[in-house]
């Protein structure tokens, strides 16, 4: 068997990643998390009459607190593997982060576990969040005025 | 068909999200932060808000919100405090997500055991 043959052969037995599969299940989860979050929203602003932007803050919550529960619970987990992008970057990915990096390092003791690492995933987030913000800003406050 | 809005509008950016975690050797550390940065971008172009308007909770909850919300809180912190509020309100809102993430996952830590 040449090079070329065997190149072949890998290839075909590689397992293929469903790339077409994770992007439906991305889509339609990412898509229900948004549904959801409006729902929630709605019921916010009619029966707890809050502004809209304050109901969107208390979802954020709500959506927190849930990823949180959930991930403290073990399930989370597994969920996040099958849906990968449709919860990993709604805010539940961000929560999940936090959450899981916080729980795997307990065993590290509240300073050098918990406290050293709870922003080791969401870190990047809060970091390029700010940077970009602020000079996001800077240029705003010179073009807008 | 503000519901409608929001669903297309998260799904589609997860699917984004998720061709970029296929095709390209990104993490989802990197994707989330790209979306992070493109939040405040967009809210500097001032799409943001119109995403908002269009989409409600479909667009405030992606991670893009954040950055959006991170934009507007330093934007109008110039506009009432002039540079100093650059600095006391670009966290503004944005205090939200990140309060209640360790708040929560810090009680949760304390009541659960990690899984194995």
């Amino acid at each position: 068997m040449d090079k070329e043959e065997y190149k072949k052969l890998v290839d075909k037995l590689t397992p293929k990643e469903n790339k077409k599969k994770n992007a439906l299940v991305a889509f339609l989860v990412g898509g229900l998390v948004g549904v959801l979050a409006e729902i929630v929203v709605v019921i916010f602003v009619h029966f707890f009459s809050v502004s809209r932007t304050d109901a969107c803050l208390w979802t954020c919550l709500l959506v927190i607190f849930i990823a949180s529960l959930f991930t403290a619970l073990g399930f989370f987990d597994n969920w996040v593997t099958k849906a990968k992008a449709g919860l990993i970057l709604p805010t539940t990915g961000f929560a999940h982060s936090v959450t899981s990096a916080a729980l795997d390092y307990k065993r590290d003791g509240f300073i050098t576990g918990i406290g050293a690492n709870v922003f080791k995933l969401a870190g990047s987030v809060i970091l390029y969040g700010i940077i970009s913000a602020f000079f996001f800003a800077i240029l705003g406050v010179i073009i807008y005025g | 068909m503000n519901y409608l809005a929001a669903f297309l509008f998260a799904g589609i950016a997860c699917f984004l999200a998720q061709l970029l975690l296929d095709n390209t050797k990104l993490t989802p550390g990197h994707v989330t932060s790209i979306f992070t940065v493109l939040g405040a971008f967009f809210g500097f172009l001032g799409l943001y808000d119109k995403f908002i308007a269009f989409a409600g909770g479909g667009a405030s909850t992606i991670i893009s919100n954040f950055g959006y919300v991170l934009y507007k809180g330093a934007y109008l912190g110039y506009q009432e405090q002039g540079i100093l509020g650059l600095f006391t309100g670009l966290l503004k809102n944005g205090s939200c997500a990140i309060v209640g993430a360790v708040l929560f996952s810090f009680i949760l830590v304390l009541l659960f055991k990690p899984k194995d």
